[in-house]
């Protein structure tokens, strides 16, 4: 027992997958549409076992990864462009905030006519779902840098790269994980609806498996697919961003 | 009195005819106006008024933050156009930055000098939290000292790079009494032992008093010169002085009397 916090979720996580179960096996629902926790767990360990599970996560998470970090390679610049010239914020700017109210669906059909069943597809959509999160994410923090900060730093010699790398963007950081994070929570949406609607060959993820489970009637995979894609999103943030972000408050005494 | 238009001997900074307006709600406001003046080499100069006198866009335009519109600034004979090494500033709230702990703090100007090893750079650096006595506080983030401590480390930064000129825009007005009187005492220590050529900014008579050679009232609406008072008073001074206090009286007055005089322009 580590402590009494952890031990509380998990007793009442215990208790409603109990009540599931029972409920389940009492024969009140059809367990073809409502699958008893063992069921899940008897297709996810065959899912473990078969390989299947691990290489259509490592597909998925491949896509994912390149679609943030190209969304992200082009996000940063283009939001502090905008940030810096009132043209591109009046512009690109206003576009971004546009198109990132359009859910990442939306580009699912034009990519199929753009490009076809393939890997460009998904990986434009999974672009297009980051990149204008973090446009306008990289924009309003570089805007809201305090000007004292700028000041200061002229006075002391700095000007144009030196001033955005050593100024700017430290000062912007905390604005531009926060940006990151959501680009990485749309990057992740707008992967599920891709791989969902675009059929292809060269690459079986868990957006695909969701849907073979919908075609042959397995609900238990479908649940089964759906924990998995909950677990991975949950994973990124608590082992990759809320470190990040926790060391930023902490260092700056945002926290504690 | 017609302002010199060449800088005397001995002068280092010299404001010539300096007039400088911003775009306001109601129209063109002018901040300051004609402000013609000298400052030698190693003098301790305080620029006081009341708010709206000018004094904070008047450092701004020494700082080379603002341009002038009229009249020119030049520190040993060259132009002040643009934000320079050569004038370093204090800022009201210390401007460090949080990402930085308090050494890279005091090194952020020193690494934009050339000519220096990092060796060198990290030496003086040192030297100079040293000397504001924060020697033992290099690895701590801003966040971690106090007000006091972190307004003496933004000194060690404008020290460091070693300015011609040091510009201080009301450094003290935040922090509390006693810290305040502490480092009146370190800026003094300091500017004796250093020699350095300093501007500060005030609107606290007691404060300027401490710590001129020579104090300009100027008065608001537009900013401008009023009377100049030398103060002889023998250093180190202490903010309680008998003396400084009736000089302070002094100035007050005439400050109190500048305002109570019918503002022109605003019939």
């Amino acid at each position: 027992m580590k402590s009494p916090r952890a031990l509380v979720p998990i007793v009442i996580g215990l208790l409603v997958l109990g009540g599931w179960e029972w409920f389940v096996s009492s024969g009140r629902v059809d367990d073809v549409l409502v699958p008893a926790p063992t069921q899940i767990g008897e297709w996810f360990w065959s899912a473990l076992r078969d390989g299947s599970l691990a290489s259509a996560t490592w597909v998925t998470m491949r896509r994912l990864m390149l679609g943030f970090i190209i969304g992200a390679a082009i996000g940063i610049p283009v939001g502090a462009l905008c940030a810096r010239s009132s043209l591109a914020r009046d512009t690109i700017g206003i576009m971004s905030l546009g198109l990132q109210t359009l859910p990442s669906v939306c580009w699912v059909p034009v990519a199929i006519i753009a490009f076809g069943q393939n890997e460009a597809a998904v990986l434009f959509v999974v672009v297009m779902g980051t990149v204008w999160a973090v446009v306008i994410a990289v924009q309003e923090s570089v805007l809201s840098v305090q000007p004292l900060y700028l000041r200061a730093a002229m006075t002391m010699g700095s000007r144009g790269w030196h001033l955005w790398l050593r100024v700017i963007f430290p000062a912007a950081l905390p604005g531009v994980i926060s940006g990151l994070k959501q680009g990485w929570a749309f990057a992740w949406r707008s992967l599920m609806a891709a791989e969902i609607f675009v059929v292809i060959l060269s690459g079986f993820g868990l957006g695909s498996l969701l849907h073979a489970g919908r075609e042959l009637l397995r609900m238990d995979q479908v649940v089964g697919v759906m924990l998995v894609v909950v677990g991975v999103g949950l994973l990124a943030d608590l082992i990759f961003f809320s470190p990040i972000e926790r060391w930023l408050r902490r260092s700056r005494g945002l926290e504690r | 009195m017609s302002a010199p238009l060449s800088s005397e001997p001995g002068s280092q900074l010299t404001l010539s005819h300096v007039t400088k307006r911003f775009n306001g709600r109601s129209g063109l406001v002018t901040a300051v106006e004609d402000i013609s003046l000298q400052v030698k080499e190693g003098e301790f100069l305080v620029l006081v008024g009341p708010s709206g006198c000018g004094k904070s866009t008047l450092l701004s335009l020494l700082a080379g933050l603002e341009r002038v519109d009229e009249g020119s600034i030049k520190l040993d004979g060259a132009n002040v156009v643009e934000p320079g090494r050569d004038r370093l500033v204090m800022f009201q709230q210390d401007a460090l930055f949080p990402w930085l702990d308090a050494l890279e703090n005091v090194l952020f100007g020193l690494r934009l000098k050339p000519g220096l090893t990092d060796a060198e750079r990290t030496e003086a650096a040192r030297y100079y939290l040293d000397l504001v006595g924060l020697a033992d506080k290099e690895k701590a983030h801003p966040h971690e000292l106090s007000g006091g401590m972190r307004q003496r480390v933004a000194l060690a930064r404008s020290l460091a790079p070693n300015p011609r000129v040091l510009l201080m825009d009301e450094p003290f007005s935040a922090l509390d009494a006693l810290t305040r009187d502490q480092l009146y005492g370190d800026i003094q220590k300091i500017f004796t032992q250093r020699k350095k050529t300093i501007v500060l900014v005030t609107h606290n008579i007691r404060e300027a008093v401490c710590l001129g050679d020579r104090v300009v009232l100027l008065s608001p609406n537009p900013g401008r010169i009023r009377q100049v008072f030398n103060i002889d008073l023998p250093r180190p001074r202490r903010i309680n002085d008998p003396a400084l206090a009736t000089l302070a009286a002094d100035i007050t007055t005439a400050l109190s009397a500048h305002l109570a005089e019918p503002k022109e322009g605003l019939v």
